[in-house]
């Protein structure tokens, strides 16, 4: 019995950003399926785990989290010495990784999220695209990835030179603007795109997308 | 606090030229009107960290200059530096502020144990992700739009409303059973909601958002009356700088 959980599914962006982390840090863990067709997550029992009644919530023994950017850093500092290391230690050097976490966070996935929900998810369940937030979101994706561009010229991974959770945090959204026309907004930039090939490719990433396949 | 205010100008610099030039100590660039540089400065005066602010005339455009954007690539405000380390994004400072001082100010702000620093980190993210936006688009539409004679969006502020309003009900129920939202002590996350908070409550007419919830009106009433925040307000009064 796992004494980790993650309340939520394969589908879900944020969920998969918690489920990479774990298998990054090689912690064997119970995704317990949230009905969100149902409802499930906008009622009790689920708000007492994210009373903003979102996906995931997250389980470590009594501890409860939610917002999945809190949950991989918690993982990452609590199992620090296990898998692969997904923080810098040096704390400069964290810094600088916090700094690109805050850019994932509120510069990149404001576009890249809607742009994943328009694209990606809303015809899995046969709703319509509106092409004005896409137009919209484009153009604001397209500057964060120019500056991506430049960063990654001076920079091997987007945070400093080692994996950490400031790429892990952009795996979700990346993947599946992919599978979309914006896939030709990364594909244009050549430090954006090896970095993507390079990150989509690690195995506790395949991990996660293979869920999401058999799902 | 230490401030340059263009005494130390050599001629032909601009003022940020000359401070990328001057001794180390922490900067922190961009005017303190800016939610995101209210934030910053909040911090690192809860933290008693000594600082220079570094005025950003943002009608002049000096964030987008190239200067400027060595500091902060997406031209916004802050800037920030500290022994050589240049960072930007409001919270990642904070962050550093409260690592790096840890034993200056206020010692609990960023959590005393692992415990309290996982659920700062929780709240935190949620006020980052879930306050943030709304507030961030109704503090633009109803307190800075009307003073720079931009015409409002009625769509965006009863959208922004209605999303505002939900994350302050959670907030009402969790201000209910918790003193401060990580938890029973003032920290990080309260801070980082002063700024937007303070110019609703102050600078709108939506204030009643805040002050008709019980417990979030009582929760906004102490965050707001700290000696921190009250000298972060009185530095958005002073004249710019520039």
């Amino acid at each position: 019995m796992a004494t980790i959980k993650v309340h939520g599914n394969a589908i879900s962006t944020a969920a998969q950003r918690v489920m990479a982390c774990l298998h990054e840090k090689g912690l064997p863990f119970e995704l317990v399926l949230v009905d969100m067709r149902a409802g499930e997550h906008k009622r009790e029992p689920y708000l007492s785990l994210n009373p903003f009644g979102q996906v995931p919530a997250f389980e470590d023994g009594d501890l409860k989290l939610f917002e999945s950017r809190a949950v991989t850093q918690y993982i990452a500092h609590a199992y620090a010495d296990k898998g692969n290391q997904l923080i810098c230690l040096d704390p400069k050097k964290m810094a600088t990784v916090s700094v690109w976490m805050e850019v994932e966070a509120h510069q990149f996935d404001s576009a890249a999220a809607k742009l994943t929900w328009e694209l990606a998810i809303k015809p899995m369940f046969g709703m319509a695209t509106e092409a004005t937030v896409v137009e919209e979101n484009k153009v604001k994706l397209a500057k964060v990835l120019d500056v991506y561009e430049a960063r990654l010229a001076q920079s091997k991974y987007i945070g400093g030179d080692s994996f950490t959770l400031a790429d892990l945090h952009h795996l979700p959204c990346v993947q599946y603007l992919m599978t979309t026309q914006v896939k030709e907004l990364f594909d244009s930039r050549p430090r954006v795109s090896a970095w993507c090939r390079e990150i989509l490719a690690r195995p506790a990433w395949l991990k996660v997308s293979a869920q999401r396949g058999s799902q | 606090m230490v401030e340059i205010r263009g005494e130390l100008r050599e001629k032909g610099k601009s003022k940020l030229q000359t401070s990328l030039m001057a001794a180390t100590g922490v900067k922190v660039y961009g005017p303190p009107l800016s939610t995101a540089v209210s934030r910053v400065l909040g911090c690192l005066l809860e933290k008693d960290v000594q600082f220079q602010l570094i005025p950003i005339n943002l009608a002049k455009g000096e964030h987008k200059k190239p200067d400027f954007l060595k500091l902060q690539p997406f031209g916004q405000v802050p800037a920030f530096e500290d022994e050589g380390l240049s960072l930007f994004e409001s919270r990642a400072i904070c962050r550093y502020i409260c690592e790096k001082y840890a034993n200056g100010g206020n010692k609990g702000l960023y959590g005393t144990d692992f415990l309290s620093k996982a659920s700062i980190e929780q709240w935190l993210e949620a006020e980052g992700q879930n306050f943030n936006p709304p507030s961030s688009a109704l503090v633009f539409q109803l307190a800075f739009a009307p003073r720079m004679k931009l015409k409002q969006d009625e769509g965006v502020i009863k959208q922004n409303e209605e999303k505002l309003a939900k994350v302050l009900d959670v907030y009402e129920k969790r201000l209910g059973e918790s003193r401060y939202l990580a938890g029973d002590e003032f920290s990080l996350v309260d801070l980082s909601h002063l700024p937007n908070a303070h110019y609703l409550v102050s600078a709108t007419n939506r204030g009643e958002m805040f002050t008709a919830r019980t417990n979030v009106g009582r929760w906004w009433g102490e965050i707001s009356s700290r000696d921190s925040w009250k000298k972060v307000v009185e530095m958005q009064k002073s004249p710019p700088g520039a």
